[in-house]
């Protein structure tokens, strides 16, 4: 594939370009989808193409096709590089590229079983195995079931002389039962909403054992139908791990993407209420807030070899004892702030323009743990795994529902509590950050639905977590 | 015979007698000028073929996509199908393949916007640019043009032709934004200067903001903000696998809502856009989902529709496995009112332009947060009087339009765009009695 791919580079620089870059993507997926025993959908889905990229000036084209020929590659550079003479209608200011080394490499995920060559009727009897023992508890109306499987194979070529293959597998699914009031539905999810992904084979799916957990979900989704509100208040919250991840991801993974600072997303995701100036004194968090993108960590879901820029994945601080010191970036937007460029660009599949995006942007570990913190806290409340999520347009302001929580009563767990929220502005709740789990407790939480960029693409990206406490949170917020 | 239907009738060759089956073929373009800081940063288009696959085999149902379709791939790709329903259990739910029918006569395309160039785009950008001079501008103009063919085993045939062009952006001060969207089948239709008039206007008068204290207020909706209600309503209510499985808070023949509220689809509107016929090959219709406050019907696909005892209406979408049928050509009925009637019937209240980043807490309850942006004012004594920072509201959106609640409507239904996306709801300006806003955007 590489030589169609250097097609689409050497189309793009006849045409007149300063720089190209091409991927040649060949990418499977399996999604398996159960309710009530019975699979709802099963599909099977294969996207193959070109995208290639074109600079000329101070502006940039791209354009894909999905017809892979010599012909049609090099036709697709010249028309990136017709785009980008159009973009010059409207031109900026000129571009510079950030270096990098220039390499030719290969990088594969580790994975012991290969997820596509599974048998099927195995995928399918685990999940119509969990929804019946779901459906077993009574009270649950609907038991659902995921499982889901890329296989992605990437050929870059850049007219700088990159030339990258790499194949990432990805594995995740979960379950959720959901149970039904007179005016209310109840739902618990496991390993968490949406289920859990990581980078690897099949063997991510037998780790979580999802059938030793899907009893108590059903149970607990049930016990919630009569389980008291949680009461709005200001009080010490204390969050589950993949709960913890998504607020890392949407208040943190979001405000720190280069793109956003720059303003390139102002229209639609929207800008960070983070200022480059500001870098390297800006208080983010308390002293125990220390978060990493690192796309180097196995297993993680955001882990990969190099970017769709070229550049080696790594390891970037972020914030370093709750002070703001790092960005997410790629070569151009590096270039702009001055900084290395982080090696953080990737587009999602063949027909999409590679953009910052989160890598493994996630906590270091604490050296508590959950029935410390619990033990720890007089008066307070414990939230567990995500239900809705909402954040403004500068990443401050947010409002988060979990599925469940626990009124916490002189260091005991006390009542369940349901419908519980809690709402608060960024940095001021980083910093009030006071106890976190340690390694024993601490997952590298994969999202597969991150949504960003026009056409909207699809990431997925990793946030290590564990519990964590933070202190005077306004909790219980309802219409 | 277009190439979407060669694809439909090379799949259905090559599935046979070997099982039911119904192939969705499409081909085309989609193109999108994005800018950003007032200059073109980001600049795609892309062309390709795509065909959908599902084959029953005695009940057994499996599904399959690809975008290459060369001949020796599509015979691999429809026995990789075969291959997987034979392994699969039987679907007690599978309710068979549409039977042959007709789909209205409807086309919404625009030759000039399916072959709608670079520079078309960039002159539309250029001229939202240059309407808001001093002010950083950011947005999109998208074109997109596709050819659609559906077949089954069963012999229902249907073939559409759809474009959209679309034009959206903010323009910003230093401390705020303003929005401006049209979207239509026809390029020629969209005037960037207009839009971006809008859009610079917002942004100068909301330049100075102060924080309102959180509470109730009456509230002036822009159509942006009442096309997140309605694809809300639509995805989470009137959705029959949502009904079907208790989730939903429709209760059909009641009155539900204020009985100012009429809400229905219709892909036959001439300012609609997409094809007559759905992803099962069921034509579409006209569906009134509410009349003056009556919840009325909800949408179906064919399995939906099945186990409810009632005919699919054309509303089955990729994905509806999951999340159910969602009717996509959504109108919500306006009323005489100029948005400035509207206002000034208003003593004390907050004009919306858009919401974002809305997320649902309970769907039976319809209980929604989210936060205003792009504009945000207050009103008091029946005029505008000063810009309000964003405020989050957490809010039931069936409580908010029920009875009595809608005070006016306005007489400017247009397309708006939506937490989901432009180009699926035509809706006006709404006066609503009571909105709850529970807190200020930055504290």
């Amino acid at each position: 594939m590489f030589e169609y791919a250097t097609a689409a580079v050497e189309g793009a620089l006849a045409a007149g370009a300063t720089y190209a870059d091409a991927r040649a993507v060949v990418s499977k997926q399996e999604s398996i989808d159960v309710q009530n025993q019975a699979v709802r959908s099963l599909d099977r889905t294969e996207q193959a193409g070109i995208g290639v990229r074109a600079l000329i000036g101070s502006s940039w084209g791209f354009f894909a096709t999905a017809d892979i020929s010599r012909r049609s590659a090099a036709a697709a550079g010249e028309r990136a590089a017709e785009i980008a003479r159009a973009s010059a209608i409207v031109p900026g200011d000129p571009i510079e590229f950030a270096d990098v080394d220039v390499v030719r490499d290969t990088y594969e995920t580790p994975f012991v079983e290969d997820p596509l060559t599974i048998p099927l009727s195995e995928k399918v009897d685990l999940l119509i195995g969990v929804t019946k023992t779901m459906q077993g508890v009574d009270g649950i109306a609907i038991a659902t079931g995921n499982l889901t499987f890329y296989d992605t194979n990437k050929w870059f070529v850049s007219s700088q002389g990159h030339r990258i293959h790499q194949h990432l597998v990805e594995s995740g699914g979960g379950f959720d039962a959901t149970a039904l009031g007179e005016r209310e539905s109840q739902r618990r999810s496991y390993p968490q909403s949406f289920g859990q992904y990581e980078t690897g084979g099949y063997e991510v799916i037998r780790k979580w054992d999802f059938a030793a957990n899907a009893g108590r979900v059903a149970e607990e989704a049930v016990a919630l139908l009569t389980a008291d509100e949680l009461d709005e208040r200001e009080t010490d919250l204390i969050l589950e791990g993949s709960q913890l991840a998504l607020q890392i991801h949407e208040s943190v993974g979001h405000a720190i993407e280069l793109d956003r600072i720059l303003g390139w997303e102002a229209a639609f995701a929207g800008t960070s209420h983070l200022q480059l100036p500001k870098l390297g004194s800006f208080r983010f968090g308390s002293d125990l807030m220390n978060i990493t993108a690192d796309a180097t960590l196995p297993g993680a879901l955001g882990t990969f070899g190099y970017d769709d820029e070229g550049t080696k994945a790594q390891r970037v601080p972020i914030v370093d004892h709750g002070t703001w010191v790092g960005v997410l970036s790629g070569r151009d937007s590096a270039a702009i702030a001055g900084l290395p460029p982080g090696g953080m660009v990737r587009g999602d599949g063949y027909n999409r323009l590679p953009m910052v995006r989160m890598t493994n942007v996630g906590l270091l570990p604490g050296d508590s743990s959950l029935d410390e913190i619990i033990a720890d806290t007089k008066d307070g409340v414990y939230m567990a795994t995500n239900r809705s999520w909402s954040i403004d347009d500068k990443r401050l302001n947010f409002q988060f529902g979990t599925e469940i929580a626990w009124e916490i009563k002189n260091g005991k767990r006390g009542r369940m509590l349901k419908n519980p929220t809690y709402t608060g502005i960024g940095p001021v709740f980083w910093g009030s950050l006071d106890r976190l789990a340690g390694d024993d407790e601490w997952i590298h939480w994969g999202t597969p639905n991150c949504g960003k960029g026009q056409p909207i693409q699809v990431a997925h990206t990793g946030h290590s977590a564990g519990p964590g406490r933070f202190k005077n949170v306004r909790v219980g917020v309802r219409g | 015979m277009s190439r979407a239907s060669q694809l439909t009738e090379q799949v259905l060759d090559l599935v046979g007698d070997r099982a039911e089956a119904e192939v969705v073929a499409s081909t085309g373009n989609l193109a999108l000028t994005r800018f950003a800081n007032s200059f073109i940063h980001q600049n795609v288009a892309e062309v390709g073929e795509a065909v959908s696959l599902r084959v029953a085999v005695d009940g057994r149902v499996a599904s399959a996509k690809t975008t290459t379709t060369g001949s020796e791939t599509l015979a691999a790709f429809v026995d990789g199908a075969l291959e997987t329903a034979a392994l699969q259990p039987v679907d007690e739910d599978w309710p068979g393949l549409a039977p042959p029918r007709a789909v209205p006569d409807v086309v919404h395309a625009d030759d000039a916007t399916y072959d709608a160039s670079p520079q078309a785009r960039a002159a539309i950008v250029k001229d939202f640019v240059d309407s808001g001079p001093g002010m950083l501008a950011a947005g999109y103009c998208q074109t997109e043009g596709r050819s659609i063919a559906f077949a089954n085993s069963a012999g229902q045939a249907a073939e559409g032709r759809q474009t959209n062009a679309i034009v959206d952006g903010i323009h910003q001060t230093a401390t705020s934004a303003g929005t401006g969207h049209a979207a239509s089948a026809a390029i020629g239709d969209l005037d960037g200067a207009v839009i971006g008039r809008i859009a610079a206007q917002r942004a100068i008068d909301s330049a100075t903001p102060f924080d309102a204290k959180p509470g109730e207020y009456e509230v002036i909706l822009a159509p942006e903000a009442v096309g997140t209600i309605a694809i809300f309503l639509a995805f989470y209510g009137f959705n029959g696998k949502m009904l079907e499985e208790g989730q939903s808070f429709v209760d059909l023949g009641t009155k539900q809502f204020d009985e100012r509220f009429r809400f229905w689809d219709d892909v036959t509107d001439p300012r609609a856009l997409g094809v007559p016929f759905d992803t099962e090959g069921t034509p579409k219709r006209r569906l009134e989902l509410v009349e003056d406050g009556v919840t009325r019907a909800v949408a179906h696909n064919r399995k939906t529709a099945k186990k409810a005892g009632v005919e699919p209406n054309g509303n089955n979408v990729p994905g509806a496995e999951g999340w159910g049928p969602i009717p996509t050509n959504l109108f919500i009925g306006g009323g005489d009112k100029t948005v400035g009637d509207l206002i000034a019937d208003v003593e004390r209240g907050i004009y919306v332009s858009t919401f974002n980043y809305c997320r649902i807490l309970d769907p039976k309850t319809m209980v929604v947060t989210g936060l205003t942006r792009n504009g945000t004012f207050m009103i008091e004594n029946g005029r505008i009087t000063d810009a309000v920072t964003n405020m989050r509201f957490t809010q039931s959106f069936v409580d908010a339009l029920g009875d009595g609640k809608i005070l006016g409507l306005g007489d400017d239904a247009r397309f708006a765009d939506s937490e989901f996306g432009p180009g699926i709801t035509i809706v006006p300006t709404m006066h609503l009695g009571s909105w709850n806003f529970t807190g200020g955007a930055e504290g």
